[in-house]
């Protein structure tokens, strides 16, 4: 079967790529385009690993079609700091040691982003129900629901 | 080399100081590559002309392989190389042989997923289309997985022939370890008990559940040079092993460990690294090769699963008169010594005058077991403590001050032979006793769970290089992945040492020829022992620096002290000389004798034991069986805590994996002796909003084999959450719950039992 053409937009770069017809976004961000940022812990949407923004909206990028973010906007991690500077929720995780093996810290980010936009003042619950697709194994999660919550009391000081 | 730190010396090693840079909490120095998405993770790297490979497992539990044919792959278009066992050097020790015959099935498969050919291709798709076209006949056999099922002399044998050492008479084919410790008179000591309880339990095997799945790259030129890329908690492990397997020497492969996605023991073996070697070696082209989750479950190490019959004695007042355990694991289809670790750490939390543990390892036709975080341990320790519990429920005495009394003290003769040093239980068990926590109020269908935990810790052959650069800063090599911020205390350590800020050193992880061998990072041993050998390499750079100083002042060198990061003159005749710095003096080194350098090798002892005290509220809702956390609080003896965030995310992680364990975790194996869960959506694990906050009370009584006082933190953390989930749960519950997990339908039906 041919290659389908999609032109897109990753972390604001006009990107176009070939892929096949059941590649996953996650395979292209990580194996065509060369960003490996996004992870795959599972493949099954289980994991939020490869989580990304599509047009804002949160997603597993092994559960998005390649072939779906034609026309569309991709957030990853390697868009998340401007230039030198971190985002908020960057220097929160630092700060907060909320990271042991990282290998879960992409999602994590992509994923608590995603939430402050929608509600820049989540509950403490609101925050573990949210990121309950995001698993960690290394953490227990306590010092990242700290790390998010103080990111959200910062950007709405700032 | 120096060498002057020698087994046996314990005690020798810590000196009480004051701390600058140990102890504070700065941003760890691979942070922001990790929050950017920079860093490189097993399955991040890539090679020029790079082929990929996939693994056909076998799909039955027990099969003889009558024959494999693998032309129809070959010929298919894509496909650059096939290996199967055949393709491997025979090895001279069984567990080498074991570990190899895990990675290719030779003979026989042993279990769901065990592999049996790889296939090297120019894509996923093309190799993984090439396993259908394998063809393997099978002999199928009868298969075993339950643990007391395979010790009846009716259960099929797994390993046929093959003798095991140290078996005693009785047990059949299948028992592949038997060991036991203890002291004193058994009988005697249940005779002093006012009250006997004899209790069995069974617990689940459950998977370290690491998120990065086992991920490597390899490549070998037809001049029989290697290298490979991997996520792993040993580089020279996986050098070792690989070189073995495809029979090159050592110094022909070179092994570089990537940024690991967690491990908890299950990363220090080799599954996929030598069949990737194999492959790269026939093919000429660089493998890659990614396991998928499912492989993980199915293929990759999970813990143990054990039955356990425990009997304890306890006078009125609370002294625990005799303690005996019988402990039998399975931890697949190849032999391990998991049992035994149980059987030694069962009883270690108490002083008794009376103790006997017996332990049996059992194959079975399930994955070979990996390390997991405290291996042997969790499991034992539930078992002893749920039945203290339960003595302390009937005697109406309070679970802790029933600890205290027992505790495990300096001095103590263990349950499993050696004499405590200076340890932390009775300090940690009264840090729980006077904590709100423990005072806090519970509501309706809520429990309190209290247990004690306990790990050795582990030390071993470690190497540590440190260059001082011209410039003043500092190079810190040491040869052990960095698994949960060990670069961060490792610099800390070489800063406080040598009086210098933290920001001057940086700590990298070599590759296994670029420094001298280094056991795994395992055993909660990196920061005790590469701290050691970081502070010892210090130490060596600094008597340099010293020379060098002395040198430029016309001075002997044991006039010159190394006070604040500078050498100074000291004594009477040492001279008048302002302070010499370390910039100082590396700026001039090429003038004083060349470059700076202390280095640092040592198969060290002294690791030093731990012990933990975890305090648990749950809620038991009587209508489900379902359980929720209400209340976590983990106290715990560090030593000393060299970046206590680090230490407090060692206890909170380790005690929210027991708590998986004891509420969840689970692999379930069908009649077909397949697994039935192998993937995170049916193999669940803690997500964020099960739990709440986990409270960490770091204590710090130093271990004396440290010059710190460190001890290793990683693995105590996951030992005492079963018990203290089961014993909140059967207090919530108003049952005696005895088996994990404790799933809602097992509670309910306990529930249900006891009405
Ligand atoms: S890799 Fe997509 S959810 Fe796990
Ligand atoms: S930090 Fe390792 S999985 Fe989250």
């Amino acid at each position: 079967m041919s290659k389908i053409h999609v032109s897109t937009s990753i972390n604001g770069d006009a990107v176009e790529y070939l892929c096949e017809p059941e590649e996953t976004l996650l395979d292209v961000l990580r194996n065509r385009v060369g960003l490996t940022g996004a992870k795959e812990g599972c493949g099954s949407g289980d994991c939020g690993a490869c989580s990304v923004a599509l047009d804002g909206r949160l997603v597993c990028s092994c559960l998005v079609l390649a072939a779906e973010a034609e026309g569309k906007t991709v957030s990853t991690v390697e868009g998340i700091a401007e230039g030198e500077n971190l985002h908020v929720l960057q220097q929160k995780l630092l700060d907060h040691a909320a990271l042991q093996c990282g290998i879960c810290t992409p999602g994590i980010l992509i994923a608590s982003k995603a939430l402050l936009e929608k509600n820049p003042d989540p509950t403490e619950t609101e925050v573990r129900y949210w990121l309950a697709g995001n698993l960690c194994r290394c953490t227990g999660y306590d010092k990242i629901i700290r790390a998010v919550m103080d990111a959200a009391a910062e950007m709405r000081g700032a | 080399m120096v060498t002057e730190y020698k087994e046996g010396s314990v005690g020798a090693e810590f000196n009480k100081r004051e701390f600058k840079v140990v102890g504070t909490r700065p941003p760890r120095p691979d942070g922001v590559d990790k929050v950017t998405g920079r860093a490189l993770f097993g399955a991040d790297f890539t090679a020029p002309g790079m082929l990929h490979a996939t693994v056909l497992r076998s799909p039955h539990a027990h099969a003889r392989i009558v024959s494999i044919d693998t032309s129809g792959a070959l010929a298919m278009d894509g496909v650059k190389a096939v290996v199967t066992s055949e393709d491997f050097v025979k090895q001279t020790s069984s567990g080498n042989q074991d570990t190899l015959d895990n990675c290719m099935a030779r003979g026989k498969v042993f279990y769901d997923g065990h592999a049996i050919v790889a296939v090297a291709a120019t894509s996923v798709k093309i190799a993984n289309a090439a396993l259908k076209l394998i063809k393997v006949e099978y002999e199928i056999l009868p298969h075993e997985t339950d643990v007391d099922a395979a010790m009846l002399d009716s259960a099929p044998v797994l390993h046929e022939g093959r003798k095991f050492r140290n078996i005693p008479e009785g047990n059949n084919a299948n028992v592949s370890g038997y060991w036991e410790f203890g002291h004193g008179d058994m009988d005697e000591g249940f005779a002093k008990a006012d009250i006997v309880i004899e209790r069995s339990f069974k617990t689940a095997a459950t998977h370290q559940g690491y998120i990065e799945p086992h991920a490597t790259l390899a490549t070998m030129g037809p001049d029989g040079r290697g290298e490979i890329w991997v996520c792993t908690q040993g580089q020279f492990m996986v050098r070792d092993l690989a070189a073995a397997f495809v029979g090159i020497e050592a110094s022909q492969l070179r092994v570089t460990a990537s940024e690991i996605g967690g491990g908890f023991g299950g990363k220090t073996t080799v599954y996929l690294e030598p069949v990737a070697l194999a492959l790269a070696k026939k093919s000429g082209r660089p493998v890659k090769m990614v396991m998928t989750r499912e492989e993980v479950f199915r293929a990759s190490g999970p813990t143990t699963s054990s039955s356990t019959d425990v009997k304890i004695g306890m006078t009125k007042d609370g002294r625990i008169t005799a303690g005996q355990a019988k402990l039998r694991y399975q931890g697949g289809a190849f032999p391990n010594i998991t049992a035994m670790l149980g059987a030694m750490t069962a009883f270690a939390s108490y002083d008794l005058e009376a103790v006997q543990t017996q332990a049996w390892n059992v194959l079975t036709n399930r994955p070979k077991q990996a390390a997991y975080r405290a291996p042997g341990a969790p499991m034992a320790i539930y078992t002893v403590e749920s039945v203290v519990d339960e003595l302390c429920q009937k005697l109406g005495l309070d679970p802790l001050e029933v600890r205290l009394l027992n505790a495990a003290k300096k001095g103590t003769l263990s349950s499993y032979g050696p004499t405590f040093d200076e340890i932390g239980l009775v300090a940690t068990l009264e840090a729980a006793k006077a904590h709100p926590h423990y005072a806090a109020p519970l509501g309706p269908n809520q429990g309190r769970g209290v247990s004690c935990g306990f790990w050795f810790n582990f030390a071993g052959n470690t190497s540590v290089s440190m260059n001082i650069n011209e410039d003043g800063t500092v190079a810190v090599i040491e040869g052990n992945p960095d698994i949960g911020g060990s670069r961060a205390s490792i610099s800390m350590m070489a800063a406080e040492e040598l009086g210098i800020p933290l920001e001057k050193v940086r700590t990298i992880v070599a590759d296994t020829n670029a420094i001298g061998f280094n056991d795994v990072t395992d055993g909660s041993r990196v920061t005790f022992a590469v701290g050691l050998a970081t502070i010892k390499a210090a130490r060596a750079a600094i008597q340099n620096m010293c020379g060098r100083a002395a040198q430029i002042w016309g001075i002997d060198a044991d006039a010159v002290d190394w006070v604040d990061g500078a050498a100074v003159p000291t004594g009477h005749n040492a001279g008048d000389f302002p302070p010499m710095s370390l910039a100082k003096i590396a700026a001039d080194s090429a003038k004083t004798g060349g470059p700076i350098a202390g280095h640092f090798e040592v198969n060290a002892d002294g690791a030093g034991v731990s012990f933990g005290v975890h305090l648990v509220d749950v809620e038991v809702d009587p209508e489900t069986g379902f359980t929720e956390i209400k209340r976590y609080t983990v106290f715990q003896d560090a030593g000393k805590a060299i970046h206590p965030d680090y230490v407090e995310g060692q206890m909170q992680g380790g005690a929210v994996q027991g708590i998986g364990w004891a509420l969840n975790e689970e692999y379930i194996y069908g009649e077909d002796g397949k697994l039935q869960n192998a993937g995170f959506l049916d193999y669940r694990i803690p997500v964020a909003s099960d739990l709440p906050m986990i409270d960490a009370v770091i204590l710090e009584i130093p271990n004396p084999g440290h010059p710190y006082g460190v001890r290793g933190v990683g693995e105590t953390g996951i030992v005492p959450p079963l018990a203290a989930v089961a014993n909140g749960v059967s207090h919530a519950a108003g049952v005696r719950m005895t088996e994990l997990p404790m799933s809602p339908p097992r509670i309910l039906a306990a529930i249900d039992g006891a009405k």
